[in-house]
C-alpha cells in the first residue's frame, strides 16, 4: 500500500477554530460587507470633487473680473460634470439606472441628494456654457453659473457624507472630519487643474487654492487618522497605506512646486499641478480602498463598537 | 448512546428539546461531540466500540450501590430465576460462556437454560430453526426461582458476578471515560429512575453496527429492567431507525428469514405440517405467540385468498423454505462467487452504503443482471463505468458483462402510502404531485412486475408456479395513472373477517381460514373502514397520549408492555407516573393508552394448568410476549453469543481487551478471503500500521448513502465535500492541516477526504496510552453534485452473529496528510 | 406575489416604521438551535434563491459562511471550550437572518425607494425597483445585504417572507425549524417570551453568558424586528456587538459637510484677486 504522495492543496497557514481564549470574531470573517462598488467610484469622488471646487471659482471670478479664469474654471467643471455621471453609469451598469435615481427625492439618502446635486450641477453648467456660446445676456449666464457655484461646494464634499453614512468602520469613524479632507482635496485639485490649464499670470487664485487646499487636506487627514486611533490602520498598511504615501508625497511636492516656482515657470506649474491632481486622486483612492480593508477585518468593527459603547457607558451587556 | 439524534433525527429531537425545557436532562455518550452533544447537559466521549464496558459499568454501579428498583425487578424480571448448574460465565472461562464449540465457532446454548425448564425465545440465529419473533415456550416444570435473590445461581447473583470487574476504573481503562464523568452519568440516571421518575435510552446504528451489536442493546435493556424503566412512560429503550420507513420495511418483512409480523420463514428442516410448525414456533404455552397459527393462516389467506384452503394447508407449502444464511452480505459473497446471478435493488445504494464497497462493486460486476430502482442513477447503478475501480483503471467498462436495468423511482411526495416510524407509528401521506416521466412508485413497479410474471406463467402447469398464479393480485388501479391503490394494500394488510368486513384487531384472527390479515401486528389499522394512520388530530385537541394521531401497532398502543407501569397489584407505582392500572370497580385495566394486557385480566389471576397463549399469562406478568411473562436480565436462549453482554474488542482494535484473554466476540461472523483482508488487530504483528480507531456516521445535511441528498443542490452545498474529523492532537501528530487533504488507509483501500480539525473529537486516554479516533461521514460516492470517496470502502466484512450486521462503527486505520495516489492501484 | 410585483406599493414609502398594524418578527433562540440548517434550505426553496457553491471551508460545519444575496438564513457554528466546566467543548449554533431594524440604515440610504417598510413592520427590497447602486450593502451594520452579481447586480435579502405573511402564513424558515429555535410572531409577544426564556436559560450553568441581542428598543438601531438569544458575545457569532444607525448622525454629518462647504466658498472667494475691483 503506497503512501499518499500528492502535495497539499491551498491551505492558509495555521487556521484554528474560533480562537480559544477570548473569541473576538467568527473565524475572522467580515461582519459588514465590503463596498460593492467598482473602480469608477473613487474616480468619481475625484472628478466630482474637483468639478465642485472649480464651479466656485467660476461664479466668483465673474465678480472679480477674472473672466478668463472664470470661463476656464467653468469649462473644466463642465468636463468634470460630464465625466462624473459617465463613471456612475458605468458603475451602475445601465444609463437608465442613473435616471432612476432621479425618480424620487430622499433626504435620508446622501446618494439621492448627491444624484440630484450632480444632475443640477451638470445641467446648470451645461446651460451656462450654452447660454455663453449663443451669446445670451451675462445675467443669464451668471445666474446659471451661480446655481452651479452653489451646488459645487456640496458636490465637492457630499461624497464624504456618502461614505461616512455607512457601517464601514473607517469611513464611519472619521465622519465629522472626512468632509474637510474631501473639501481640501477638491480645492487643491481645482486650483491645480487651473494651474495646468492656464498661464501663471492668470492663476494667482489657483495657486492660492492649491496652497490652502493642500493645507486643509493634509491637516484634516492627519487629524482624522489621529481621531480614528487603531481604526486608522488601513491608512498605514496595505494598498490603502501605499496610496496614502503616494498621496502625501505627490500633494506636498506639487503644492510646494506651485507655491514656490509656479508663478515663474509654466512648466513647473504644469508639473506641480499634475502632482497635486495625482495626490488628490490618490487620496480618494486611498480612502476608498481603506474601506475595503476596514470591512475585511472584523476586529476594527468590534473594537470600535466596544470602545464607543464603553465610552458612552452602555456597559457590557450586548443588547446591540 | 450510539445515536446522534439531533443530526440524524432532527424532527424527533424536538421532543427531547421540549423535555429539556421541562427540566429533563440529556446525557450523550458518543465518540464525537456532535450536534446532539451540543444540546446535551453532559457529553461523554467514549472509544468507539467500547459501549458494553460503559453500560456494564452502569450495571455494576446499579447493583453494587443497590440503586435498582427492587420491587419492579423482583416482580417483573427474571432476576430471581435460577439458572442451570452447568452454566459457566465469562468470569470462569476468561471470555467464553459454557457451551463454546471451537470447531463450528458457535455456542451450544443448552447450559444457559433455566433450572427446571427449557425456554425458547426471541431472536436467534437466522436461517436456523428457531421460534418466531419474540415467541417463547417453556417446556417442563415452571423454572425454579429465589425471590430473596440469594441463591448463588440465580440470575441476580450471576449478573453481579458477571459485572463484578466492570468498575469505574475499568470503564476508564476500556472506554477512556473519566471516572468522574462516568459517575456523574451513573448518578444522574439512577437518581432519575424510581417510582416517581423514569429514564429512557435512545440508540441507533452506533449500537448495532458492531460484532457485538445485539449485545449492546441487551445491556441497555438490562439496565432499564433493573431500574424499572420498561413499560412506563418516559422509559424504554428506543431504536431510532435510519430512514422514515425502515420500521415499516422490517415489519412487513424485508429480511430473508422473516414473514410479515416477525413470523419466521419455515426452513427446510421445519415440519412441513402447518399445525406442527406453529406449535414448534409459537409454543404450546405462554404469551401471544401462542396464537401463531391464527396469524400465519390469516397471512396465507391474505396471500392466496380463496386458493388457500384447509386442504392445501392454506398454501403453507407455497411458502419458500430457507436453507441457510441468505443475509445481505452472504448474498454479496454469493455474487462474487457466482452462486447469485441476479440482484434487484430498491431504495438502497450498497456500493456506497454497505461495508467494503469495493467488494460490493466486485459482486455487482460478477452478476448476469442487475435492477436498480432509485431517484437518480446512484453508484450501485453506475458501478460499471463510474466507480473508484474504473477511475483507477483497475477494471474497464467493456470487460463487465452485467446487464444493468435502471428504473426511475417516484419520490415520497409523488405517491400515497404510509410510513411506519421509529415508535411503530403508521402515518399516512397523500400524493402531492404526479411523478415525472417514467418515474413510478415501488408499489406500481412490484404490482406490474407481478402482473407480467403471472402473464408469462399463465399457461404453466408446473406445481412450482402455483404460488405465483394463485396469489390474490387484484388491487384497484387508478384509471388515469394505472397506479395500484395503496389504501387497498393497507386494507389487505389490516385484515378482514369472514363477512369481508375489516377487523378491529389481531384478537379477531382465526386459524380456521375465516380471517385474513397481511400482517397480524398491523391488524386493525383500517378498522371500521377508516384509514386510521391518516388521522391528524392535533395533540392539543386530545389526550396527552394523542391516540388520534396516526395509528401505532399493535392495536394503537403507544407504550409497549404498559402493564409494567402499575405494580403487581395493579396500582400505579406512583401518582406522578400513573398510566395504565387496574380499576377494581370496572374490573378492567384503564388509562390513557390501550392496555398492553388482556383488558379484563385481574392482577391476581393465575393461569389454570394446561392454559396456552395469553390465557397462560399470570395477572402480574407484564411482558406478555415472553413465555415467563418477565423481562430477561439473563437471556436463556435467542441470543447466540451469550446470555449476558460481555465486553469484547471490535474485530479490528488498537488495544487488547483489558477484561478477558479472549479479545473479540468469539461467535462473530468472519470471512477470511483474499478480497476481504483484515487489518492486524492489537497483539498481532503489523497492528502498529493501523494505530487509530475510525468510525462512520451521518450528517444532517445528507441522507445515508446520498441518493436522496447528493443530487440536490440545496443540500449538497451545505456539506459540499467528503471530510474527516480529527482532533487537534492527531492533526499535529500526523501533520494534517485544516481544510487540507488527508488519506485514510486500511487493508481494503485508501480514501481521501478534506480535513476538519476540531476539538469535538478528543484524544482518549486509556490507562497509559492515548487513542486517537478518526470520524468519517459515509455519504459520498462518485455520483451527484457533491462527490467524494466512500468511507465504507475502508471497512471489512465482519458481522454480528445474531443479525448479521456489519461492524462499521469501529475499526482501525492509518491517516496521512495529502491526497491518495491517482490512477494507481487502490 | 410581493407587493413589488403587484405594483401596488408606491416607490416612496414611509421611511421610518411608526406603527399601524402589528409589527411581526423573529425571535431566534440559539440555545435550542440544533444546527440542522433546515431554515437555510426552506428559505432557498421558498424564495427561489440561487444556489451557492462555497466549497468546503473547514470552519466547523459552516459552509455557507455569511448572509448574502443568496443566503438569507445562515447558521453559524462556533466551537469553544465549555464555559462552566472548562473541560470539553461547547458548540454554539445560531441561525442568523436580516434584523429588520426599527431604524433601518438600508431603507434610509436607498436612493430609489426600492427598500420599504411593509405593513408588518418588516424591511423589504422590491427587486423590480432596486437600481443596483449598492449603497445598502455598505450601509447595513450587519452585512446582510449583498448585490447579486448575476444578472445585474441588484441587492437581495430576507423579505421575512412578505408573500407568505400577506396570506397569513408564517415564514418558511420558522415553519421548517424543528425545535422552534426560530419563532415567528408579533414582536411585542416575542419580546415577552424571550425575557421569560432568558430567565429559564440563565439558570443552567452551561448557558452562562446567555443574553438577548437586539430585543431592546433603546439600542443603536432602535431594536431588531428579528432578535436573538445568544450564549456569548455577538461578535463570536459574527454579529456586530453594538450596531448603530441614527439619523442624528446623518444630521451631524451634513452639518460638518456644510461647514466644510462654507470654508470652500469663503476660501475660494478669498483666493481671488478682489483688489482689482
Amino acid at each position: 500500500m503506497a503512501a499518499p504522495v500528492t502535495a497539499e492543496p491551498r491551505v492558509g497557514g495555521e487556521r484554528q477554530m474560533v480562537p480559544r481564549d477570548k473569541p473576538r470574531s467568527y473565524y475572522g470573517l467580515p461582519i459588514v460587507k465590503r463596498p460593492a462598488w467598482t473602480w469608477e467610484v473613487p474616480w468619481y469622488l475625484f472628478t466630482g470633487g474637483t468639478a465642485g471646487g472649480l464651479a466656485a471659482v467660476a461664479i466668483f471670478a465673474r465678480g472679480t473680473g477674472e473672466a478668463k479664469l472664470g470661463r476656464r474654471a467653468r469649462r473644466l467643471a463642465l468636463a468634470g460634470a460630464v465625466v462624473s455621471p459617465a463613471l456612475l453609469i458605468s458603475d451602475l451598469g445601465r444609463p437608465e439606472r442613473f435616471l432612476n435615481m432621479l425618480r424620487v427625492f430622499r433626504p435620508t439618502s446622501p446618494m439621492s441628494l448627491g444624484s440630484w446635486t450632480l444632475a443640477g450641477f451638470g445641467s446648470a453648467l451645461g446651460a451656462a456654457e450654452m447660454a455663453d456660446f449663443v451669446g445670451l445676456p451675462n445675467v443669464v449666464v451668471g445666474t446659471l453659473e451661480a446655481a452651479a457655484g452653489i451646488l459645487g461646494p456640496i458636490l465637492a464634499n457630499y461624497t464624504a457624507v456618502l461614505l461616512a453614512d455607512t457601517a464601514n468602520p473607517i469611513w464611519r469613524g472619521g465622519r465629522t472630519i472626512l468632509p474637510f479632507v474631501f473639501t481640501g482635496s477638491s480645492v487643491a485639485a481645482a486650483g491645480a487643474s487651473l494651474c495646468v490649464a492656464g498661464p501663471p499670470e492668470e492663476s494667482v487664485a489657483a495657486r492660492r487654492m492649491v496652497a490652502w487646499g493642500t493645507a486643509v487636506e493634509q491637516a484634516s487627514f492627519l487629524l482624522m487618522q489621529r481621531r480614528l486611533g487603531p481604526l486608522a490602520e488601513p491608512y498605514r498598511d496595505g494598498p490603502a497605506g501605499r496610496l496614502a504615501k503616494v498621496h502625501r508625497a505627490s500633494s506636498l511636492t506639487g503644492a510646494a512646486l506651485i507655491s514656490v516656482l509656479g508663478r515663474r515657470s509654466r512648466k513647473v506649474a504644469i508639473l506641480g499641478g499634475a502632482l497635486t491632481l495625482a495626490g488628490s486622486a490618490a487620496l480618494r483612492q486611498c480612502v476608498y480602498r481603506a474601506g475595503f480593508q476596514s470591512a475585511a477585518d472584523p476586529r476594527y468593527l468590534v473594537d470600535s463598537q466596544r470602545e464607543a459603547a464603553a465610552a458612552s457607558g452602555q456597559g457590557k451587556t450586548a443588547t446591540g | 448512546m450510539g445515536s446522534n439524534m439531533a443530526e440524524c433525527h432532527p424532527v424527533a429531537f424536538q421532543w427531547i428539546v421540549e423535555a429539556q425545557g421541562k427540566g429533563g436532562k440529556l446525557i450523550h455518550v458518543d465518540p464525537r461531540f456532535t450536534r446532539t452533544s451540543a444540546m446535551a447537559n453532559l457529553h461523554i466521549p467514549i472509544r468507539a466500540g467500547s459501549d458494553i464496558a460503559f453500560l456494564g459499568g452502569l450495571v455494576h454501579y446499579i447493583l453494587e450501590q443497590e440503586r435498582y428498583f427492587r420491587d419492579y425487578m423482583v416482580a417483573y424480571t427474571n432476576a430471581a430465576t435460577i439458572i442451570d448448574e452447568r452454566f459457566l460465565d465469562t468470569e470462569d472461562l476468561d471470555g467464553f460462556f459454557s457451551g463454546w464449540n471451537e470447531e463450528s465457532g458457535t455456542y451450544d446454548t443448552s447450559s444457559w437454560q433455566y433450572q427446571g425448564g427449557v425456554i425458547h425465545a426471541s431472536a436467534g440465529e437466522r436461517g436456523a430453526p428457531r421460534p418466531s419473533g419474540d415467541g417463547v415456550t417453556i417446556e417442563g416444570a415452571p423454572p425454579h426461582s429465589d425471590p430473596t435473590l440469594e441463591h448463588p445461581h440465580c440470575v441476580f447473583q450471576l449478573l453481579r458476578r458477571h459485572y463484578a470487574r466492570y468498575t469505574p476504573e475499568m470503564v476508564e481503562r476500556v472506554c477512556g471515560v473519566s471516572q468522574q464523568k462516568f459517575l456523574e452519568a451513573a448518578e444522574t440516571i439512577c437518581d432519575n429512575s424510581n417510582r416517581e421518575r423514569t429514564t429512557a435510552f435512545v440508540y441507533a446504528v452506533g449500537w448495532t453496527q458492531h460484532t457485538v451489536g445485539v449485545q449492546f442493546i441487551r445491556t441497555g435493556a438490562i439496565i432499564q429492567l433493573l431500574l424499572g424503566n420498561m413499560g412506563r412512560t418516559g422509559g424504554g429503550v428506543m431504536a431510532l431507525r435510519g430512514h422514515a420507513n425502515i420500521q415499516g420495511a422490517t415489519d412487513i418483512a424485508t429480511l430473508f428469514d422473516v414473514l410479515p409480523g416477525y413470523i419466521q420463514v419455515p426452513t427446510a428442516k421445519d415440519s412441513p405440517d402447518l399445525k406442527q410448525f406453529c406449535l414448534d414456533q409459537g409454543g404450546a404455552a405462554g404469551g401471544y405467540w401462542g396464537n401463531l397459527e391464527a396469524y400465519l393462516v390469516s397471512l396465507l389467506k391474505a396471500y392466496w385468498g380463496d386458493r388457500a384452503t384447509p386442504d392445501n394447508q392454506f398454501g403453507f407449502d407455497y411458502l419458500h423454505r430457507v436453507t441457510g444464511d441468505h443475509s445481505t452480505y452472504q448474498s454479496t459473497l454469493g455474487m462474487v462467487d457466482g452462486s447469485v446471478k441476479g440482484f434487484v435493488v430498491l431504495g438502497e445504494n450498497p456500493a456506497v452504503g454497505s461495508a467494503h464497497g469495493g467488494l460490493h462493486r466486485k459482486a455487482l460486476r460478477s452478476l448476469d443482471w442487475l435492477v436498480v430502482r432509485d431517484l437518480y442513477e446512484i453508484e450501485t447503478a453506475s458501478f460499471w463505468y463510474d466507480s473508484p475501480e474504473t477511475q483507477s483503471g483497475e477494471v474497464r467498462a467493456e470487460d463487465i458483462a452485467t446487464e444493468v436495468f435502471f428504473m426511475p423511482a417516484a419520490a415520497n411526495a409523488e405517491k400515497s402510502g404510509s410510513f411506519t416510524n421509529t415508535q411503530r407509528l403508521l402515518q399516512w401521506h397523500d400524493q402531492a404531485v404526479e411523478p415525472r416521466g417514467d418515474c413510478r412508485s415501488d408499489l406500481s413497479f412490484t404490482y406490474y412486475l407481478g402482473v407480467k410474471i403471472r402473464e408469462k406463467l399463465a399457461a404453466s402447469t408446473e406445481a412450482r408456479d402455483r404460488a405465483l398464479l394463485d396469489l390474490t393480485w387484484d388491487y384497484p388501479l387508478d384509471p388515469k395513472s394505472g397506479e395500484p391503490s395503496a389504501e387497498a394494500v393497507l386494507r389487505e394488510i389490516s385484515g378482514r373477517g369472514p363477512d369481508g368486513k375489516l377487523l378491529a384487531g389481531f384478537g379477531a384472527l382465526r386459524a380456521d381460514g375465516s380471517t385474513s390479515s397481511g400482517c397480524w401486528i398491523y391488524c386493525g389499522a383500517f378498522a371500521d373502514d377508516q384509514n386510521l394512520p391518516n388521522r391528524k388530530r392535533p395533540g392539543q385537541e386530545q389526550s396527552w397520549v394523542a391516540p388520534e394521531w396516526g395509528w401505532a401497532w399493535p392495536l394503537n398502543r403507544r407504550v409497549l408492555y404498559n402493564r409494567a407501569s402499575a405494580d403487581p397489584e395493579g396500582k400505579p407505582w406512583s401518582e406522578r407516573k400513573r398510566f395504565v392500572y387496574w380499576d377494581e370497580a370496572q374490573g378492567k385495566w384503564v388509562g390513557p393508552d390501550v392496555p398492553d394486557f388482556p383488558g379484563d385480566r385481574r392482577p391476581d389471576y393465575q393461569p389454570p394448568p394446561g392454559a396456552t397463549a395469553e390465557a397462560a399469562l399470570s395477572g402480574d406478568r407484564p411482558f406478555i410476549m415472553q413465555a415467563d411473562g418477565v423481562g430477561w436480565l439473563f437471556a436463556p436462549s435467542g441470543v447466540v453469543d451469550g446470555p449476558f453482554p460481555t465486553h469484547y474488542e471490535p474485530h479490528e482494535s488498537p488495544v487488547r481487551n483489558p477484561l478477558y484473554e479472549q479479545e473479540h466476540n468469539p461467535a462473530r461472523q468472519i470471512f477470511r478471503r483474499r478480497d476481504n483482508p483484515y487489518n492486524p488487530t492489537a497483539g498481532e504483528p503489523g497492528s502498529e500500521r493501523f494505530p487509530f480507531v475510525m468510525t462512520t456516521y451521518r450528517l444532517t445535511e445528507h441522507h445515508t448513502a446520498g441518493g436522496m441528498s447528493r443530487f440536490l443542490s440545496r443540500l449538497s452545498q451545505l456539506q459540499p465535500e467528503m471530510f474527516c474529523e480529527v482532533s487537534p492532537e492527531l492533526a499535529q501528530e500526523r501533520g494534517l492541516r485544516p481544510g487540507g487533504w488527508a488519506t485514510i488507509i486500511t487493508e481494503r483501500t485508501q480514501i481521501e477526504a478534506r480535513v476538519l480539525v476540531t476539538a469535538r473529537v478528543s484524544a482518549l486516554r486509556l490507562g497509559d496510552r492515548v487513542v486517537h479516533q478518526v470520524g468519517l461521514p459515509y455519504h459520498w460516492g462518485s455520483r451527484g453534485l457533491s462527490r467524494g470517496d466512500s468511507a465504507n470502502d475502508l471497512f471489512p466484512l465482519v458481522l454480528d452473529p445474531n443479525v448479521h450486521i456489519q461492524e462499521t462503527k469501529a475499526a482501525t486505520c492509518d491517516i496521512q496528510p495529502g491526497r491518495r495516489p491517482r490512477a494507481a492501484s487502490r | 406575489m410581493t407587493a413589488a410585483t403587484t405594483g401596488r406599493r408606491p416607490a416612496v414609502s414611509l421611511p421610518m416604521w411608526q406603527g399601524g398594524g402589528t409589527r411581526m418578527g423573529f425571535f431566534t433562540d440559539s440555545s435550542i438551535c440544533i444546527g440542522c440548517k433546515a431554515c437555510e434550505v426552506a428559505c432557498k426553496e421558498w424564495n427561489g434563491v440561487p444556489d451557492i457553491d462555497t466549497g468546503f471551508t473547514g470552519n466547523s460545519y459552516d459552509n455557507t459562511s455569511a448572509l448574502g444575496a443568496n443566503s438569507w438564513r445562515h447558521v453559524a457554528f462556533v466551537e469553544r471550550p465549555r464555559p462552566d466546566t472548562g473541560d470539553g467543548v461547547q458548540w454554539l449554533m445560531n441561525s442568523d437572518v436580516c434584523k429588520h431594524c426599527t431604524r433601518a440604515a438600508c431603507l434610509d440610504v436607498c436612493p430609489t425607494g426600492a427598500i420599504f417598510r411593509s405593513e408588518f413592520g418588516t424591511v423589504v427590497v422590491q427587486d423590480d425597483i432596486c437600481n443596483g447602486c449598492g449603497y445598502c450593502v455598505v450601509a447595513c451594520p450587519f452585512g446582510v445585504l449583498e448585490r447579486r452579481e448575476e444578472p445585474d447586480g441588484r441587492a437581495f435579502k430576507c423579505t421575512l417572507c412578505y408573500d407568505r405573511l400577506e396570506v397569513g402564513d408564517e415564514p418558511a424558515c420558522a415553519k421548517a425549524c424543528p425545535t422552534q429555535s426560530i419563532q415567528f410572531g408579533p414582536l411585542e409577544e416575542l419580546r415577552e417570551r424571550a425575557e421569560k426564556r432568558l430567565e429559564e436559560v440563565k439558570r443552567e450553568p452551561r448557558f452562562a453568558g446567555a443574553r438577548l441581542y437586539g430585543e431592546s428598543k433603546d439600542d443603536g438601531v432602535g431594536g431588531f424586528g428579528a432578535f436573538f438569544l445568544l450564549l456569548d458575545e455577538p461578535e463570536v457569532y459574527g454579529l456586530p456587538p453594538k450596531p448603530v444607525y441614527r439619523r442624528t448622525d446623518l444630521a451631524l454629518l451634513w452639518g460638518a459637510a456644510s461647514v466644510a462647504a462654507s470654508v470652500l466658498t469663503l476660501g475660494v472667494m478669498g483666493s481671488l484677486r478682489w483688489r482689482r475691483r
